[in-house]
């Protein structure tokens, strides 16, 4: 057996982190995904604050960990808001499509 | 025994911040009296900073995670104030397109909260909860005309990236706290001598983030787009004030976590610095919208304030605060004539549409052109003076590798405003503008104007000013 240490945790996060990051610049289809994306870079931040906090017995990072997942809902909701206020005026919200604003 | 008095000014902005909602919400048709209340609010915001905090020594508060010394007192003065201008010349804008809501003073009056606790965070948990009060204001502020496709297009892209931004700077953050073993930026900047890898990609990570929020080459890409949709008012808004905070916050994460590491992120911020004042200048070339080269004249000089940060000396810091100053000023006098270019309750926006103005409107054409020669930084304007020190402290430091660079930007970007100036003076004119404008966009584009012209009189003052700023 292998024992799972900080290591672990924190490839786990940077893995999740890239597939985050990857996906907000590879997605072309839908916006919703973009949104995903964000969700999955905060939790990604978040195992790295909770295993180092343990690691470091230290408590602030699970404080910080809470405050980050407080901001991420508030994030989540005024980032859908936008989206249905732009899903109204275009009638798409096809990544594609998002291409009035150029020059 | 905590000093309550010391951070009295964010509760009552934050108290009235809940009050005006509450009123807001209760008393119909409360628009008008929402945007006085919330004038007066900042103004009493910022006496109660310049009577409590001003002044005073370096004073930490709630375990070192909240720092009050001139500089933060400095930065949120000139931040309060210039929300105080963005809001007092942007109402008739906001009548015009039936946007002059409540909630527009309102969601000013938070992000300014927010930018005001990150001024004065020392602590990245303090720091995290500022940056995001205020982003998630700015997203629905550069939203407001939500019945217009390109409003909703730029809040929707100024959120995805500057999510995204938020997301870099958090995995930097946790990082640098994983490391370090604390979230504190003294504790942080006791723990980071060594000279382990992972702690220059956790500074990497922040320094990204933070060059996102200041649309700092090659982290710019959102901001000609952000700029050219958001409501004019709000682009005013956008180019003035988060730059405060933002600058302010790179100050605290350079020169107190960061400064054993100099020799690190060094060379990270003469890139940033370099590329952005190319990048500003070369590619407003082309611009014929008036808020999209603005938006890259802004990005050129989030450079020259960089160049001041990448020295790594007090003067350099105190010179990039000089810069931002006369910069805000600047551009509140541009935003000034923006928002007077209007005719039969239409806003014009492009640069031709400043055709022949000088025949019409010699006055505001008069200014616009003191306004511009400044923003190119031809002397004896203020604009020249901001460079003047910035090239300064970057020679004192024998940086002349960016010095160089510096000057022949400035050269290029003044051909652009030039071209404004030649087409405002002599093409061919087009039909009159309204000119009964509020008295407010007049006071501002005048006092903008003068402070311009008369700034080579006595530059000792701000000089002098900046000067008390001690930070290493």
């Amino acid at each position: 057996m292998i024992e799972i240490g900080l290591g672990h945790y924190l490839t786990l996060g940077a893995v999740i982190f890239s597939i985050g990051v990857i996906g907000i610049f590879l997605n072309r289809k839908n916006i919703i995904v973009i949104l995903m994306s964000i969700e999955l870079i905060l939790l990604a931040v978040n195992i790295n604050l909770v295993s180092f906090s343990i690691y470091l017995n230290d408590l602030s990072g699970q404080v910080f960990t809470l405050f980050i997942l407080t901001v991420a809902a508030a994030e989540a909701a005024i980032g859908l808001a936008i989206i249905v206020v732009y899903y109204r005026n275009s009638g798409t919200i096809r990544v594609e499509d998002i291409d009035k604003l150029k020059g | 025994m905590i000093n309550f008095e010391l951070i009295f000014p964010e509760l009552f902005l934050a108290l009235s911040i809940m009050f005006l909602l509450i009123l807001g919400v209760f008393k119909k048709d409360s628009s008008k009296i929402i945007q006085n209340l919330s004038l007066i609010v900042l103004l009493i915001t910022s006496v109660l900073i310049f009577n409590e905090t001003f002044g005073k020594v370096e004073i930490m508060l709630f375990n070192d995670s909240i720092i009050i010394d001139y500089l933060s007192s400095l930065m949120k003065i000139i931040t309060l104030l210039s929300a105080f201008f963005v809001l007092v010349i942007s109402s008739n804008y906001l009548k015009t397109f039936k946007i002059f809501k409540i909630e527009y003073p309102i969601l000013i009056l938070s992000s300014v909260l927010g930018m005001i606790i990150m001024i004065s965070s020392n602590d990245l948990i303090v720091f995290y909860m500022g940056l995001e009060l205020q982003s998630l204001a700015l997203y629905v502020l550069a939203t407001f005309n939500r019945d217009q496709l390109k409003s909703s297009e730029a809040g929707l892209k100024y959120f995805v990236l500057s999510a995204l931004s938020s997301g870099l700077l958090l995995y930097g953050c946790s990082l640098i706290y994983g490391f370090t073993g604390s979230t504190n930026f003294n504790v942080i900047a006791e723990q980071l001598n060594s000279n382990e890898y992972v702690l220059t990609f956790g500074i990497v990570f922040i320094l990204v983030g933070l060059a996102f929020k200041i649309s700092a080459v090659p982290f710019h890409m959102w901001a000609p787009d952000v700029y050219e949709g958001s409501p004019t008012s709000v682009t005013l808004f956008f180019t003035m004030v988060p730059k405060i905070a933002a600058l302010t916050v790179f100050i605290r994460f350079l020169y107190v976590p960061f400064l054993n590491l100099i020799d690190q992120w060094q060379m990270i911020l003469v890139f940033l610095s370099i590329a952005s004042m190319l990048f500003g200048a070369i590619a407003a070339i082309g611009q014929t919208n008036l808020k999209r080269l603005v938006a890259y004249s802004s990005i050129g000089h989030v450079g020259y304030i960089l160049a001041g940060l990448a020295t790594g000396t007090n003067e350099g810091i105190q010179s990039s605060v000089i810069y931002i100053t006369i910069y805000i000023i600047m551009n509140l006098g541009l935003f000034s004539c923006l928002l007077m270019m209007k005719r039969n309750n239409q806003y014009y926006e492009s640069i031709d549409d400043l055709s022949g103005l000088s025949k019409n409107h010699p006055l505001l054409s008069l200014s616009l052109l003191v306004i511009l020669f400044s923003l190119a930084g031809i002397p004896p304007l203020a604009g020249f003076f901001a460079k003047f020190y910035i090239f300064k402290s970057v020679l004192e430091q024998s940086m002349y590798f960016l010095a160089i660079v510096g000057l022949l930007s400035t050269v290029v970007a003044a051909f652009y405003y030039l071209r404004i100036i030649k087409i405002m003076y002599f093409d061919k004119e087009i039909e009159k503008y309204d000119t009964d404008h509020s008295l407010w966009l007049k006071f501002s584009l005048s006092a903008s104007t003068i402070l311009i012209l008369l700034y080579f009189i006595s530059p000792s003052q701000l000089i002098e000013v900046a000067s008390r700023i001690n930070i290493i």
